[in-house]
């Protein structure tokens, strides 16, 4: 009789933790605020809070002669951030960014194509692993390997004076602008160390956006008599597109902020990352290395939304 | 799968591996040549000696240990931070949800130096000394996505009426949490974490603008391609890192497997 009023008891008066847990069930909006409340709190104060911060100081403008900031509503910075210098600096940097994310989405698709549709669990596993291998290996020192590749007295030249086409190797550096002295000195070796250094975060996501589309819309597809070309086009490729946005975010904003690699490979000509680094390092001059990140937050916020709208946010 | 990869897919599948690996094979090959401050193709001798060299190094080993410390610590706080977001925004759409996706993934989506210099001049605003945990707090910041990614596509698959029969049964939110949420989530956990962690150890530009004087792995390998001798010591160094790597991700991909097809 007593275990039985006991357990009644109980049942009357719930543990308090059960109670609140009722209480979260029955008031939701409540328990969102409670698990937002930390991650919510350190993502705007660290990083919006930063970069807030960053984005006053943009208005605030360095006096010439002592070098001092003066802390002043001022537009003079961003009229020094758009010369003709700097228009030149932005446009490269895009360009180079847009080339990449365009070669890395042509390498990387066939390759996550092949693991997805074709490979069997085994090879897939075994495919995962080397792509993954890269991504995690040192990133400077694969950068490093490249400038090897790369010098004069690297492989590249090596082999092509082995089947004894140098002369094309040299025709194709004096091409000007994207040539150079070697081709660790060209546009073309950075073009070339970008795609590879960014192509994993382009397999990954196209990778897992080919594994979700539905084996059954494939076999539907043939079942009603399209030819695999035509499935390819019409069920595949759509269904991928998300999956390449996504990549392209990556490859697009690590190739417009990245200024190791133009440090090493290139012929020191600036891209913004370099140029933002010398601003605020050598130079001293926060506002306006401040007011040249406005412009790739800027960018990337355009680019952003546009993934958003093609779905590419439920593919990262 | 009853047909097979026509051959140009074949090709352009193994194109694409040898292209990734090629430059890891030019790592392994420097580390045994004989020069000390050149590379030529092809190296005039082969030598093991470097591998005993980065055993002398302590420079090296200090780094090697505050990667691994700085990695885990933002790591945990990533899954912790990620877990939070994922769960409270799955399920229920509400105001702002949008914007909360978005400020998750910016982080990684805005240029490393964009982070990097806002949080070190907040960090230099704010008087805050430099040390590992300024380090870690950036890290944290951007391994949060990953995590995040993981674990709310994995709930999105798992239905949410065994919650409600967890609580249905008489599971209180934690007990519901602990051994219905958690076991189900437990390998996308695993999977967004050793991201997170591959992210933070390797992580150089934010980096560079958030730490002092202390060194992490890819800080030390820069500061060491810029020296003129001993130059096969950074290829021995990028050997140990791939190969104490390479491990824990094949076991993540397998444990991450097996759970998908069932």
């Amino acid at each position: 009789m007593a275990a039985l009023t006991s357990t009644a008891t109980e049942r009357e008066t719930p543990s308090l933790m059960r109670r609140f847990g009722a209480y979260l069930y029955n008031h939701p909006n409540l328990s969102l605020i409670l698990l937002l409340l930390l991650p919510l709190g350190w993502l705007l104060i660290v990083y919006l809070g930063s970069i807030g911060a960053l984005l006053v100081q943009s208005f605030f403008s360095i006096d010439d002669f002592s070098g001092r900031i003066i802390r002043e509503f001022s537009l003079r910075t961003y009229q020094d951030l758009f010369t003709q210098a700097h228009f030149d600096i932005f446009l490269r940097t895009a360009i180079m960014a847009a080339a990449v994310t365009i070669a890395a989405a042509i390498i990387a698709f066939p390759l996550a194509y092949y693991m997805a549709r074709f490979a069997n669990n085994r090879t897939r596993g075994i495919l995962y692993l080397l792509v993954m291998v890269p991504l995690w290996s040192s990133y400077l020192v694969r950068v490093y390997a490249w400038k090897l590749i790369l010098a004069d007295e690297g492989i590249i030249t090596w082999a092509f004076s082995a089947v004894g086409l140098r002369g094309v190797l040299d025709a194709v550096l004096a091409i000007p602008l994207i040539g150079g002295r070697t081709l660790s000195f060209s546009f073309i070796g950075m073009f070339l160390v970008f795609v590879y250094i960014w192509l994993p975060y382009m397999i990954l996501p196209i990778n897992a956006a080919l594994e979700r589309v539905p084996k059954s819309l494939i076999e539907a597809s043939s079942d009603l008599g399209a030819p695999p070309g035509y499935t390819f086009r019409k069920v595949i490729l759509p269904l991928a597109i998300p999956g390449v946005v996504a990549g392209s975010i990556f490859t697009f904003s690590l190739t417009l902020g990245d200024y190791i690699i133009p440090q090493i490979i290139g012929n020191s000509s600036f891209f913004i990352g370099g140029a933002v680094y010398s601003y605020q390092g050598t130079a001293g001059n926060i506002p306006l290395a401040a007011a040249f990140t406005v412009v790739p937050i800027v960018i990337m916020i355009v680019y952003l939304m546009i993934a958003k709208r093609l779905g590419a946010f439920d593919a990262l | 799968m009853t047909q097979r990869a026509s051959w140009p897919l074949r090709l352009a599948t193994i194109g694409a591996i040898l292209f990734l690996h090629f430059p890891i094979f030019v790592i392994f090959l420097y580390a045994f040549t004989t020069e000390e401050s050149a590379f030529t193709f092809p190296p005039p001798g082969l030598t093991t000696s470097w591998f005993g060299v980065i055993a002398g190094r302590e420079d090296f080993w200090r780094a090697l240990g505050m990667s691994l410390q700085v990695a885990a610590i933002a790591t945990t706080l990533a899954i912790l931070l990620g877990t939070l977001i994922a769960l409270a925004t799955y399920r229920r759409s509400f105001f702002g949800r949008d914007a909360i996706s978005l400020l998750v993934v910016l982080p990684i989506a805005l240029p490393g130096i964009v982070s990097g210099i806002a949080l070190r001049s907040s960090i230099s605003l704010l008087g805050v000394d430099f040390s590992i945990w300024t380090i870690i707090i950036g890290h944290a910041t951007f391994c949060i996505v990953t995590v995040y990614n993981n674990v709310i596509a994995r709930l999105r698959r798992t239905s949410n009426s065994i919650v409600e029969a967890s609580s249905d049964l008489g599971a209180s939110n934690w007990q519901t949490f602990r051994h219905v949420i958690l076991p189900n989530i437990a390998t996308a956990l695993l999977a967004g974490g050793m991201l997170a962690f591959a992210l933070s150890f390797d992580e150089i530009i934010v980096t560079t603008f958030t730490a002092g004087q202390q060194q992490t792995l890819p800080i030390w390998i820069f500061s060491q391609l810029t020296r003129p001798r001993d130059r096969p010591v950074t290829n021995v160094a990028a050997i140990i890192v791939v190969l104490t790597t390479i491990i824990p991700i094949y076991l993540a991909y397998r444990f991450t497997q097996s759970t998908r097809e069932t």
